[in-house]
């Protein structure tokens, strides 16, 4: 293998997407999450179908909408293009937005059901220890609900590395910005560079299979909940 | 500054309401009573403040709890909540699980501390292990112990011995007496366990359909002829306060001194002068208008005064007794005519079996 | 992919042609077609892609019958390759690239390339566009290639070059001439029309292909395109040719 024949700036996007896309999206889902697993409103389930969305969607109906939302006269692009001078199409920020809103659900959902499986018990015993309900959370619901967390970051992170349609539509194809990897394997295949798109899948299916096996290896050895 | 519980409740659930007003002694054990849906859970979860009633009000002694307007939250109450469930964190040790809550108390408010609940309730052997590995009596006495360590003003439990064995249950007994004398920690207790009630018991609040049927001192309460819906036939019956007067060894007999009379017990290992407490089911006393001349083989014989009658319905009929305190005799209704009792009438109550609560 | 169904003749009807046709030509086939099938009561199919994609796809027995390409490379390619049949390769249309904006007021000549500061600058994947190849091309005869690369964002196609400009998501981009003379849109905006010389002439050239040598009326159709009638239609269009 001669690494010059590999680019590894779309590897590193990636790994940069992925992580912070999942960062993010970690701290507004969890609310997102605990508010469904709770609520008995009956908006609940208006939320968890608007949640559910990008799961069926094709990508290109979401990179469209994006390509509006983020441009310069989009409802997110037009603000951030006026304090920054351009928008939010075609640059790394705007992937990342993009991302979180695609990989929501596969973030969101395991939550949910972790929550909904440690359910009140945990933090009406907290509380009646003194903990306040932000104490609870840290400290006895957050624990129970690992198996959950662990989920949620890995099929974020997995999601987002194989994240196509949408980059395709929005990112503009920038190396170094918005050109990651599953684009760098489309351009190498489409002008038939058969090797180095041999190379990047090969390592893209190699890396997200350790990742999960590890993943599940963690999982066996953490003991099951019991309330 | 009055040592009282002072709570008011309303609550109105689909087919199900609450609606209580109680003044309770902030001390001791009050237990509150009553079948299944009559409320109690949901009236301990208004004192603790996991339930709001919507317009309640719930004061302990100078504190304020709910009130028009003023509503404390659960964590911020120095209230101690125990479940049915023992509800041990199944990520943290047993001794972590402990001083979960006592880790949130500020220390100049900490008046218990982890060496003497430990000991008060045998937990020393325990502090190791890892929650899954307890039985359900180790694991309820932890919930105990753990719920003491927030230095609670008020104790709660909620049917804390349902899930357990006799045996379990027994063990436990005790223990939850020494939290009332060594910690002098109120307690409100919900059961629907006539055993518990008895053993525990000071105060007494009787619940049905969501309202208080009564409350009281337990002699009071539990010779309230009312209380056969809720007791159920087999348990209705005086709860008596005796002491030990002395030892027969001769006939391996025990006397009672109740009221100034005698009560023969079979011979207990308790010393003289301490307290001894007996139910006496309602079944088991018989009436007599004349005095016994030495002509019956029932050697508990006290005298009374009829005190009320009963409703009449079928066949039998409650008479509540005033031998200085309420004794509750089951008559048949025959009886009842042939004797023709009245209110206010001298008896004399024939007591065939007397049971020790110990 | 347009299907056109207008008339049916039971001779056409065992043959459906697919034409594979580069991106920038996609609108101006259209109408030709429309009135070829009016004339003459054949059926076509059309692919539209970036010339590179659909260059790949015939090699690898995508079932066109025609290509039309956007440059002379990939058919060249594809005659010796054996794909394409010998013989039946020539120069369609020659494309001209124009710099162009959405903003009316952006751009007053080249002089607005070299004032670029904060905008984005779209062009065509110059490996598999060529309007893309032309527009890289340019950038590096007027000496703004590295200068200029930082604000570049590619189009997968010129087709969407052009729409990334259109929504403004780009502030300029170099799209084909047709796409904005394009008589149904009428594009309004500024541009500036590339100079020939800065960049390759964009010979567009069409080929057979094999699939379609057993079809008399897919060769039918390619005469066609020579026709003064697709001539005019490709004219309206911005297109040159040869001749001129």
């Amino acid at each position: 293998m001669d690494l010059p024949l590999i680019d590894f700036q779309p590897i590193w996007l990636s790994l940069q997407l992925a992580g912070v896309t999942v960062l993010i999206l970690l701290v507004w889902a969890t609310p997102l999450a605990w508010w469904l697993a709770h609520t008995r409103s009956r908006f609940r389930v208006v939320v968890e179908a608007v949640v559910a969305l990008p799961l069926v969607l094709p990508p290109t109906v979401l990179g469209f909408y994006m390509l509006i939302l983020l441009g310069p006269h989009g409802w997110v692009g037009g603000p951030v293009q006026a304090l920054t001078g351009s928008a939010l199409s075609f640059s790394f920020a705007g992937l990342v937005f993009a991302s979180c809103i695609y990989s929501l659900p596969f973030v969101v959902q395991p939550l949910h059901s972790a929550f909904e499986s440690v359910g009140k018990v945990p933090l009406e015993t907290a509380q009646s220890l003194g903990a306040s309900r932000l104490d609870a959370f840290f400290s006895v619901i957050s624990p129970l609900a690992r198996r959950g967390y662990l989920t949620a970051v890995v099929l974020g992170f997995a999601h987002t590395l194989g994240e196509f349609g949408v980059v395709l539509m929005v990112g503009g194809n920038i190396p170094g910005k918005t050109k990651v990897i599953s684009i760098e394997i489309y351009d190498r295949v489409e002008v038939l560079e058969y090797t180095q798109a041999h190379i990047l899948s090969a390592g893209l299916l190699l890396f997200s299979f350790l990742v999960l096996v590890m993943v599940y290896s963690i999982n066996r050895r953490l003991p099951v909940q019991v309330t | 500054m009055k040592n009282l519980l002072e709570a008011k409740f309303r609550m109105n659930y689909p087919g199900f309401n609450l609606d209580v007003e109680l003044n309770l002694p902030a001390k001791g054990v009050t237990v509150v009573f009553g079948p299944s849906g009559s409320g109690k859970t949901t009236l301990l979860r208004c004192l603790s403040g996991l339930e709001r009633a919507p317009s309640g009000i719930l004061k302990l002694a100078d504190q304020v709890w709910q009130d028009e307007g003023i509503f404390i939250p659960i964590h911020q109450r120095k209230v101690g909540l125990v479940f049915q469930e023992s509800r041990l964190f199944p990520h943290l040790s047993i001794q972590q699980n402990l001083l979960y809550g006592y880790q949130r108390t500020q220390s100049v408010e900490r008046n218990l501390h982890l060496d003497e609940v430990v000991e008060v309730l045998g937990l020393a052997a325990l502090l190791k292990r890892a929650p899954d590995k307890l039985s359900g009596g180790e694991k309820q006495r932890v919930a105990i112990g753990r719920a003491l360590l927030t230095s609670p003003k008020l104790l709660l439990m909620d049917e804390p011995l349902a899930s357990l064995d006799m045996q379990r249950k027994a063990e436990i007994i005790p223990f939850i007496k020494r939290i009332e004398d060594e910690f002098k920690t109120p307690i409100i207790y919900v059961t629907h366990s006539v055993d518990e009630v008895l053993q525990l018991v000071d105060t007494m609040v009787i619940l049905q359909a969501g309202k208080v049927a009564n409350f009281g001192p337990v002699q009071e309460v539990f010779s309230d002829v009312q209380l056969r819906e809720v007791l159920g036939e087999e348990q209705l019956g005086a709860v008596l306060e005796t002491s030990v007067a002395g030892h027969d060894e001769e006939f391996e007999l025990t006397r009672l001194d109740f009221m100034g009379q005698t009560l023969n017990v079979p011979k207990q290992n308790i010393d003289v002068g301490q307290n001894l407490r007996v139910h006496i089911h309602s079944k088991d006393v018989s009436l007599s208008t004349a005095p016994p001349a030495g002509v019956t083989s029932v050697l508990n014989i006290l005298q009374a005064k009829v005190a009320k009658i009963g409703t009449l319905g079928g066949y039998s009929v409650d008479i509540e007794l005033d031998a200085g305190r309420p004794i509750l005799a089951t008559i048949t209704r025959k009886s009842l005519a042939n004797l023709n009792l009245k209110p206010g009438q001298p008896v004399y109550a024939h007591i065939k079996a007397i049971k020790m609560v110990h | 992919m347009v299907i056109c169904l207008l008339g049916v003749s039971a001779s056409a009807w065992a043959e459906d042609v697919h034409v594979a046709v580069a991106s920038n030509f996609l609108n101006p086939l259209k109408e030709i077609v429309k009135r070829y099938e009016k004339d003459t009561g054949n059926t076509l199919i059309l692919i539209s892609a970036s010339t590179g994609k659909l260059y790949a796809q015939a090699r690898h027995g995508a079932p066109f019958d025609i290509l039309l390409a956007a440059d002379a490379k990939r058919p060249a390619l594809l005659e010796q390759e054996g794909i394409g049949v010998k013989g039946t390769r020539f120069t369609y249309a020659i494309g001209a690239l124009v710099l162009w904006s959405a903003d009316p007021k952006k751009i007053q000549g080249v002089g607005s390339l070299k004032k670029m500061d904060k905008s984005k600058l779209a062009i065509a994947n110059p490996k598999t566009a060529p309007y893309g190849r032309a527009a890289e091309q340019t950038l590096e005869r007027l000496g703004l290639w590295k200068k200029l690369r930082p604000f570049l964002v590619q189009g997968e196609n010129i087709s969407q070059t052009l729409q990334f400009v259109a929504t403004e998501n780009a502030g300029l981009g170099f799209v084909a001439k047709s796409q904005v003379e394009d008589p149904r849109f009428r594009l309004k905006g500024s541009r500036w029309e590339v100079p020939a010389s800065l960049h390759d002439p964009v010979s567009q050239q069409a080929i057979l292909l094999r699939p379609g040598q057993a079809k008399p009326a897919a060769k039918q159709f390619l005469a066609y395109l020579k026709s003064s009638a697709a001539k005019t239609i490709m004219q309206s269009y911005g297109y040159r040719f040869l001749e001129e």
